[in-house]
């Protein structure tokens, strides 16, 4: 069973603004019977070019009836401007959260959104068919590399749950590998949708190098106004190994400290993943 | 909210005579049954008539009933064990719409050096018993083919498949876990030499299970230890579960008619039912050989989890086929093997029935599920376009 949050399960049970707009002005459709989810997005501007009424119909799970119903009340009342601007991560972040396994609902969204605003400005539906990557869901290179890049992506796996690319037979694992390597010899600038949330894709040098920033600049100065300090001794993945020293090294609450106040840190500043333990000195 | 449980292919309620029976072999007779003591001596009585009990239901002798920990385990003991036991063969023979249980060691086998086969099946889930006889080579070691699918309730002509598989004096291995207590199985005319079941398919708890050995039968020991089981499966046994998977096999052999008839009449009602009042719903699977119990049908244009979650929202319980309910991007394997349109699979549902359910719980369903159907094509985008002719799903499959 998927954990879906209430809101999700609220949006689904009681879907917003289903239907078709009559007479729209702009209509996007992505996705397909076969991959087992699609929607078809429809709506109609205001003379103030905003987005006046907006309706969609969906085929699949939960969570892509929800994202299709979150984005509607998302987008109601924007321009069009405004509106390009909605990624996937607003539909989840609207929705309080997806199993990373749906993301793809939340990304069903925003291609339909593009797709649509597309068609009323007269372009089409600008789907890439030309260098389809995975040849099961129909995925191309450009839409996995924007999404990719978007979200942060670094695994063939997160891929998978965001764009379905790979999900099927699986030979189209190297080529989708081959482009998470060259967007990660890319610089990568910050999102700051995810600085916000405080969470992001880091490579395991860039989460090493967050680590010892957040221990020497904030965890080290505030253990030490109390005359207690700590030692970072190594990184495992997510585990953080420590030593603790000073005062703390004696106090009968250090695991508390420890658990709460270092991990707290750690989890805020560079992932919710992270675990920390105490290394005997 | 009342619970009505449809999903029983994927377990059961436990039978509360066999929780009873169970009972008081947790602080009472704990004994060991290896023991040299009577109070241990005791226990392995009972463990022994728990053995009689499900060789009784099985047509078998009792030694040839080994206890295990599941379903999953008989199918390895069983799969792994034989292998082992034909060190100069490297062929393996199975279908492909087997159980993961089967199913997934079969990459594994393969990298192992084994050459697999993997029998196909028809529209209907049916097997070609000229696929199975020329599959068959002088290098195959096992074939393993199970007695009734697990999504759709087919039953495959097991003892047909035997004979073709025995004729060349190949083992033969067939998961039954779906078929025990649901169809009538008579070891003593079988050609079969290996059967798994598992216990909480039946009314007993999850975590016991048994596999059939014919005496005679060569194979490995899946777990090395003690001397338990005869050697073939060590460690100490599993008194109290195995108390309880003896009673739910005399349950089972006295209930066996019910199974076959008030269940079938349930099942029958609601798919009747369903068909009925719900237009554009496909049955998946052959139902002229299908167990009385399940029903696997594919609701066009609208998607599996969507309509388990609105289920879910009136306490009904069933399963699906969808790729969205796995977590998986496909639909399941024994769909696609069947060639049931992708357009079809992701809106499969499985209802599996038992001898607890009535027919009011039936007749909610039947009253309750057009209306989540609606309501999920009223959402979806092409129940309008085929409504108005503009596609049918069944061309396009």
């Amino acid at each position: 069973m998927w954990e879906y949050t209430e809101k999700v399960l609220d949006h689904f049970r009681n879907p917003r603004n289903v239907g078709e707009v009559e007479d729209p002005d702009g209509i996007g459709e992505v996705g397909s019977l076969a991959c087992g989810d699609a929607l078809r997005l429809t709506f109609k501007l205001d003379e103030h070019k905003r987005i006046k009424e907006v309706k969609f119909k969906t085929f699949g799970c939960a969570s892509a009836i929800a994202s299709s119903s979150a984005l509607t009340e998302i987008i109601k009342g924007m321009t069009l401007e405004e509106a390009e601007k909605v990624t996937n991560q607003d539909i989840a972040r609207y929705l309080g959260e997806l199993p990373e396994e749906k993301m793809h609902c939340s990304v069903m969204g925003q291609e339909a959104l593009q797709a649509a605003i597309a068609h009323y400005r007269g372009k089409g539906v600008p789907k890439e068919e030309t260098d389809i990557v995975c040849k099961c869901f129909g995925i191309s290179g450009k839409e996995i590399e924007k999404v990719a890049r978007q979200n942060n992506l670094t695994t063939i796996e997160q891929v998978t749950h965001y764009t379905k690319a790979g999900g099927g037979c699986g030979t189209c694992h190297p080529k989708i590998q081959e482009i998470l390597d060259r967007l990660g010899r890319e610089e990568r600038p910050e999102m700051p949708a995810d600085k916000e949330r405080g969470r992001r894709r880091l490579t395991n040098l860039q989460k090493i190098k967050l680590i010892e920033e957040t221990v020497e600049g904030i965890i080290k100065p505030a253990l030490r106004r109390d005359g207690g300090d700590l030692e970072l001794i190594d990184i495992e993945g997510n585990k953080v190994l420590v030593g603790l020293r000073g005062t703390c090294s004696s106090c009968p609450a250090s695991g508390f400290t420890l658990k709460h106040y270092v991990e707290g840190k750690l989890r805020e500043y560079v992932s919710p993943e992270i675990e920390v333990e105490e290394v005997a000195p | 909210m009342k619970t009505i449980y449809f999903d029983n292919n994927a377990t059961t309620q436990v039978a509360p005579e066999v929780l009873e029976a169970m009972e008081p072999y947790f602080c009472q007779r704990y004994g060991n049954p290896s023991s040299m003591h009577s109070f241990g001596g005791q226990v392995k009585k009972e463990v022994e008539r728990a053995r009689e009990k499900v060789a009784s239901l099985l047509g078998a002798h009792p030694d040839e009933i080994v206890f295990t920990s599941c379903g999953t385990e008989s199918d390895n003991a069983a799969v792994r064990g034989t292998l082992e036991s034909y060190p100069g063969k490297n062929h393996f023979v199975t279908t492909r719409v087997e159980h993961p249980a089967v199913w997934n060691l079969c990459p594994y086998l393969r990298q192992k050096g084994y050459r697999v086969t993997e029998i196909s099946v028809d529209r209907k889930g049916r097997i070609s018993l000229d696929e199975v006889r020329s599959s068959l080579t002088d290098a195959t070691a096992l074939v393993s083919v199970m007695y009734a699918n697990n999504e759709t309730g087919v039953v495959f002509p097991i003892e047909e498949i035997g004979r073709i598989v025995k004729a060349r004096g190949i083992p033969f291995h067939t998961d039954a876990v779906q078929a025990v207590g649901k169809v009538p199985l008579d070891m003593s005319k079988s050609t079969v030499d290996l059967l798994s079941l598992s216990g909480h398919k039946l009314h007993a708890p999850k975590g016991i299970g048994a596999l059939y050995v014919r005496r005679g039968t060569k194979l490995a020991p899946f777990i090395i230890g003690g001397h338990q089981e005869k050697g073939r499966r060590g460690g100490t046994e599993n008194v109290p579960y195995i108390v309880g998977l003896g009673k739910a096999a005399e349950l089972a052999e006295q209930r066996m008619a019910e199974e076959t008839t008030r269940v079938r009449m349930l099942r029958d009602r609601l798919e009747k039912g369903i068909l009925e009042r719900v237009p554009n719903v496909l049955i998946n699977g052959d139902t002229e050989h299908r167990l009385p119990n399940t029903c696997s049908l594919s609701f066009e244009y609208v998607e599996g989890e969507s309509i388990l979650m609105m289920l879910n929202d009136l306490g009904v319980c069933a399963s699906s086929g969808s790729a969205c309910t796995s977590g998986s991007l496909e639909p399941s394997h024994v769909l696609r093997a069947m060639g049931v349109p992708f357009t079809a699979a992701h809106g499969s549902i499985r209802f599996s029935l038992s001898i607890y359910n009535t027919e009011e719980e039936v007749d909610f369903v039947v009253q309750h599920l057009p209306d989540i159907i609606e309501k999920l094509r009223e959402i979806s985008p092409f129940w309008k376009d085929f409504k108005e002719g503009k596609f049918s799903l069944r061309a396009a499959g």
